[in-house]
């Protein structure tokens, strides 16, 4: 898996873009879509005025309305350019990805026949319409996504998934979909355009990484929400006070209850709400993975069922050697030697795998002149392999076929052979059998081996409750023994694409939500259906639109690391939500004693932290409330520290760490920005 | 603080521990049950009521709704015409219309602010055909909303949430009417009056002649605190001989408060499905009791360091405002729980408190109402809390935050932060506008924090539905009878309509099943969480007017500062 190029968290170009774009969003219509900062944003122009007003009658305390005025524009600006910056991450990627958009021209054929060599006209790949075809030959760039309806040729598709070993494309089967901007390197296809311009799979890549489609996810809409609620609530109480002051006989001017105002309302997650969405959409495109909706990258989070293809996933999709078995008489180095000998010129990845275990493990060497012999490759008519030489003559391959060659059947072989044979059946292996001289060698057992850790990576996501359902076309013994080995929670043994479907409807039904992946068009229902849909790129066109996600590696393992992101982007979510309500308790505790200190000098048993001076306390209070913003970027755009825990595990840990950090944090940050302030004589 | 007095608040708390869980039990099998008695029958049938028809939330809030408008106009009727009414034996006039309006709304909506005096305005028909009537109905009206809403996490993508008509009848047929029956009995044993004479004339000691109101209390007092509506038959309240005669009738007025609402705990849990979710909502509230009973007992006990300054013996802590018969402890217990339960009955004179000690049951009522809150209300207030808790705490583990199974979206959320909205719209705000206002301020017994305190504690007790009053404080004026009213009306109502409608999505949705990812809300880690967020977010709203009311009080007196 290739992972593309991460940018430093605040790279300078980003960080001084973002800079000028933090500015630019200060306009209301764009403030508003962020209710909580455009209340920051009205009372910053509510102290500013004041301020000038002040001015203009040559008040007290201009120095102190002017601190504040500025802090507070301060608060709004950080938070623009947390969005910014996430933004600009995924810009300059969008803009990488455009260049190889710009001006391809394409052969549009005139009539299509059977052969390439119909006559085409250039038309430039703009102009293309749905339902054209288009030639498209060796050097020349795809131009529009499309089907491949004649032809097989090798792609490069770099430009998308960041790989550059060319993949192959054909018509017919499930490697017919070619995506505009990749560029064919030899052979040619036949292609019928798919997207209109514009809306072309490169297009919505440039549109999903840029953010211009940004819409909120339901989750960051009901958070906003119940910000939007808490800033309302804290605005009831805080214009309250004015009256209740009143009351007390203390007259309380508006930019101290603007701050206190600031202060409470979650400015924090308020300002970095919209930048966790963006980087949690860009986590995943560094993965490779493009999800059409931030509305799935949640719903990824969610997922508590993994449907898993167990060829290539769990297992490494291949037969192996792992075993060579001996009958009485024979030793395991005679066996190993003799499906040496027999397997040399099978180049299967079996034959392969036979090749290996004997010299890697028995460190045998070939022995035998190539010239010499006679070989007998592998063939699925005979299912056999083997090599003449010196008089003698080894045969390997499946037991009734290579018995046959030997002249022998089942019944004829000594009983430790028959047992060894079922016992491999029965665990789901393949056993093959080995014979030289029209005797009886032994026995080769391959197997489907599962890939190492993958156990433990079940295990883990078992943990966070998470199961894993292995889909496989073996039978159902072998899938009980791969899925007991592999540690899967549930298998589905000889799978149709409708099985797939059935299954997931069923556990939908059951209230589980379900992700999965798959390539092939008739895979297209059941990624539909499923909660979260992968679709390989490697896929056809209708695998890629049934899905809801893309992994442009085509690597179906990733749907593991999909799930993680998708966790993590909640987690960080609710973690800085939980970090900035608790934040409050001590703003409370920095700014209610310094406003009704002058009526009750009493209520100075409050100040806990003994902060120089009210003015000093407010502006403190104020200024942490605004850096903690900036302090909280790099967090916000890499995800809370994330490892697979169950939710008990997780919820202990995060709420001590975000919880507790969040009641304690701002009583240090504020002290010592009071130091500052006070030892600056700021207040 | 003693051991007796702590063996005496477990002792107490043991008890209705003891008797909820049965009674918990038995509800959720009445409102589970698919039978109709004949008695029900009869009164379905004569309703014109379909007990099999089941109704959405929309149905049935506004069934709920409709009852409760009748239910004000036959009440408000019944006072403005008692003096041509029968059942009169004092010969008390027709009740003025602001007090009508008020103590009409306040009965209807289980508050039982008391702007008037009973023995002295309100006539036995009123009490009987009218108060206590409400006393039943407005606390069956809270036990079938929390039914409801409970209703709405056991069921999977259903449409219908029960029939009020069928919840209220059960709620009162069958929990109600039989607990009031036996508590009144208890209650008579004890010595309090049960009879439909109006006075007694007697000839005090000195040769004066006293008149001594009666009337029947001993009904009246069980479902006042069974209900939780805390409305006494005399003015006093629960502090006077007749309705809380000794030390037993005053356990016996805690355990009967507390009883429903804790055993509402239990119905959840097993309506539900899942018993340690309704114990993880009742430790939320036996924690808040506890500590609040603690807080209100050390202060007490500590005393007033200003009157010990003046010679007064201080052993006993402070006594200003409390009866001996019920002692510190005792006192300590109803006080918080009057407050979080939203009963209201009080057994001593909150503003005598000391300031901190003043300061815990106005918080209780601020912090909404749920601890445990009043019948029914109290558990759906709570429900609300564990959504918010759950959405905000609820990400940290990775998932779209639920609640027993059911995911919590931008449409609960609109809906629990309006809800959420109420309480501190109408208590800061009309505490604030009362704070400016001459009219307003003419009311107060007191200068200074106290006397802010006293405004604050009012609308606070009106908008939770708590109606006890922290004295000293005029209510029985046009601008605090309209303003209470209203308090009392938007408390009740405009809080229900969004937890209903809430109750109305949530049971639309598919209930997911729990695994080992989903965000545990029946443990310890949740109780505290939801302990926290409960007491972060009243802090935050309520925080800068207790700090000018109580706070202030407490430092000042601290330094021997008064007004």
């Amino acid at each position: 898996m290739t992972k593309r190029s991460t940018p430093g968290l605040l790279d300078t170009s980003i960080a001084w873009q973002a800079a000028k774009d933090a500015v630019g969003k200060l306009a209301p219509r764009k403030l508003v879509r962020n209710p909580v900062m455009f209340t920051t944003g009205v009372v910053a122009v509510l102290v500013t005025a004041i301020f000038f007003r002040d001015f203009a009658t040559g008040r007290d305390g201009l120095a102190f309305t002017g601190q504040i005025a500025v802090w507070l524009w301060f608060t709004v600006l950080f938070a623009n350019f947390a969005e910014a910056v996430a933004e600009g991450r995924g810009k300059a990627q969008a803009d990488a990805l455009r260049r190889t958009r710009s001006d391809t021209t394409a052969k549009l054929l005139l009539h299509s026949d059977d052969t390439k060599d119909d006559p085409w006209e250039p038309r430039s790949a703009q102009d293309l319409r749905p339902d054209d075809v288009v030639l498209v030959e060796a050097g020349d760039t795809i131009p529009a996504d499309g089907e491949v309806i004649e032809g097989i040729a090798s792609v490069n598709e770099s430009a998308i998934t960041g790989e550059s070993a060319p993949v192959i494309r054909e018509s017919g089967g499930d490697r017919s979909a070619v995506t505009g901007g990749t560029v064919v390197l030899s052979d040619w296809l036949k292609v019928r355009v798919t997207a209109a311009p514009g809306s072309s799979f490169l297009d919505r890549m440039i549109a999903l990484v840029e953010g211009a489609e940004r819409q909120k996810t339901p989750n960051e809409l009901a958070l906003s929400i119940l910000l939007s609620g808490l800033t309302l609530i804290l605005l009831i109480a805080v214009v309250t006070i004015w009256p209740l002051a009143g009351y007390s006989g203390t007259t309380l001017s508006v930019t101290v209850l603007v701050a206190l105002l600031v202060t409470l309302i979650p400015t924090t997650i308020g300002g970095l709400l919209s930048a966790i969405g963006i980087a949690g959409m860009d986590r995943l495109i560094r993965f490779n993975v493009l999800a059409t909706s931030g509305r799935a990258v949640e719903a990824a989070g969610d997922v508590d069922t993994l449907l898993l293809d167990k060829t290539g996933t769990i297992t490494y999709g291949n037969r192996l050697a792992t075993a060579f078995i001996p009958v009485p008489g024979r030793s395991e180095r005679d066996v190993a030697e003799a499906a040496l000998l027999a397997s040399l010129s099978d180049e299967t990845p079996e034959g392969r795998s036979i090749v290996a275990l004997a010299r890697g493990s028995y460190g045998l060497t070939d022995g035998i002149e190539a010239t010499s012999t006679n070989v007998i490759p592998f063939s699925a008519q005979t299912r056999i392999s083997g090599v003449e030489f010196a008089g003698r003559s080894i045969r390997k391959g499946a037991v009734d076929a290579a018995l046959a060659f030997a002249g022998q059947t089942l019944e004829t072989t000594s009983p430790a052979f028959r047992e060894a044979v079922q016992s491999i059946a029965r665990t789901g292996g393949t056993p093959l059998a080995v014979v030289g001289d029209k005797q009886v060698v032994g026995v080769i057992h391959l197997k489907d081996v599962v890939k190492p850790g993958i156990k433990a990576r079940f295990a883990a996501l078992r943990e966070m409750g998470i199961r894993t359902v292995m889909v496989t076309g073996d039978n159902p013994v072998t899938a009980a023994a791969i899925a007991s080995e592999a540690g899967v929670d549930d298998y589905i043994a000889e799978a149709t694409p409708q099985d797939k479907l059935a299954y997931i409807k069923a556990e939908q039904a059951k209230g589980r939500l379900i992700a999965m992946c798959g390539d092939g068009t008739n895979d297209a229902p059941a990624l539909a259906q499923a909660d979260v849909g992968v679709a390989m790129q490697t896929g056809t066109q209708a695998a890629r639109e049934a899905g809801n996600m893309v992994d442009l590696d085509s690597d179906p393992t990733k749907l593991i690391e999909i799930t993680e992101i998708g966790k993590q982007l909640l987690m960080t979510r609710g973690s800085l939500t939980t970090f900035s309500i608790a934040n409050d308790v001590a703003k409370y505790f920095a700014i209610i004693p310094a406003l009704f200190v002058t009526t009750y000098p009493e209520l100075g048993v409050l100040n806990v932290m003994g902060l120089a001076s009210p003015d000093s306390a407010i502006l403190s209070a104020v200024i942490f409330n605004a850096l903690i913003i900036i302090a909280l970027i790099p967090l916000a755009l890499k995800g809370i520290g994330y490892r697979p825990a169950s939710a008990d595990v997780l919820l202990r840990r995060n709420l001590l760490v975000y919880g507790l950090g969040g009641l304690v944090v701002p009583f240090i940050g504020i002290k010592i920005v009071d130091l500052a302030v006070s030892a600056l004589g700021l207040a | 603080m003693t051991a007796v007095g702590w063996l005496q608040i477990a002792l107490v708390l043991g008890a209705v521990l003891l008797a909820a869980w049965p009674l918990g039990n038995y509800m959720a099998r009445i409102f589970s049950s698919e039978r109709v008695s004949p008695v029900e029958g009869a009164l379905f049938s004569a309703a014109g009521v379909d007990p099999r028809s089941e109704q959405t939330w929309l149905v049935y809030v506004m069934s709920m709704l409709a009852f409760n408008a009748v239910g004000f106009l036959v009440l408000y009727g019944l006072m403005r015409l008692q003096g041509s009414l029968p059942l009169n034996p004092q010969g008390f006039g027709a009740v003025a219309p602001d007090l009508a309006f008020n103590t009409a709304i306040s009965f209807v909506t289980n508050t039982n602010w008391q702007s008037y005096g009973g023995e002295t305005t309100m006539s036995h028909l009123v009490q009987m055909a009218g108060l206590t009537v409400q006393n039943f109905v407005s606390a069956a009206t809270g036990i079938a909303l929390a039914v409801a809403v409970t209703r709405a996490f056991s069921r999977s993508a259903s449409k219908s949430i029960g029939n009020f008509w069928v919840d209220l009848t059960r709620a009162t047929l069958y929990v109600l009417i039989p607990l009031a029956v036996v508590v009144a009995l208890a209650y008579a044993v004890m010595g309090v009056p049960q009879t439909l004479a109006g006075r007694i004339d007697v000839t005090t000691l000195e040769g004066a002649k006293q008149a001594i109101a009666l009337g029947p209390v001993a009904s009246q007092e069980a479902i006042k605190q069974l209900g939780t509506n805390g409305g006494g038959f005399f003015n006093a309240n629960a502090a006077h001989p007749f309705e809380n005669p000794s030390a037993w009738s005053n356990a016996l007025s805690i355990w009967s408060m507390l009883l429903i609402p804790a055993a509402m705990t239990f119905t959840f849990g097993r309506m539900i499905g899942d018993r340690r979710q309704g114990y993880a909502l009742l430790a939320v509230m036996a924690a808040f009791v506890i500590a609040g009973t603690a807080i209100v007992y050390a202060s007490e006990t500590a005393g007033n360091p200003l009157l010990v300054a003046a010679g007064v013996d201080a052993s006993a802590g402070n006594m200003e405002g409390k009866d001996i018969r019920f002692g510190q402890a005792l006192t300590a217990l109803y006080v918080v729980t009057t407050t979080g339960l939203s009963c209201g009955a009080v057994n001593a004179m909150h503003a005598s408190l000391t300031p901190i000690g003043g300061l815990v049951p106005l918080f209780m009522m601020q912090l909404g109402e749920i601890l445990p809150g009043g019948v029914g209300s109290g558990l759906y207030g709570m429900i609300v809390m564990a959504l918010l808790a759950v959405f905000v705490a609820g990400l940290m583990v990775g998932r779209t935050p639920e609640y027993l199974g059911k995911k919590i979206e931008a449409r609960e959320m609109k809906l629990a932060m309006l809800a959420l909205l109420i309480l501190p719209f109408f208590i800061l705000g009309f505490t604030a506008a009362a704070a400016m206002l001459p009219v307003a301020l003419a009311s107060l017994a007191n200068a200074g924090p106290h006397g802010l305190t006293e405004i604050l504690y009012a609308y606070s007790s009106a908008a939770g539905n708590n109606g006890s009053a922290f004295a000293g404080l005029n209510a029985n004026t046009p601008w605090f009878n309209t303003t209470l009213a209203l308090a009392m009306l938007f408390g009740r109502f405009a809080y229900v309509v969004p937890v209903m409608a809430i109750a109305g999505s949530m049971v639309a949705k598919p209930k997911t099943t729990a695994s080992a990812g989903t965000f545990p809300t029946d443990g310890l880690l949740f109780v505290s969480l939801l302990a926290a967020v409960i007491l972060i977010l009243g802090g935050l709203q309520y925080f800068p007017a207790l700090a000018l009311g109580p706070i202030v009080e407490h430092v000042l007196m601290n330094a021997g500062k008064t007004f």
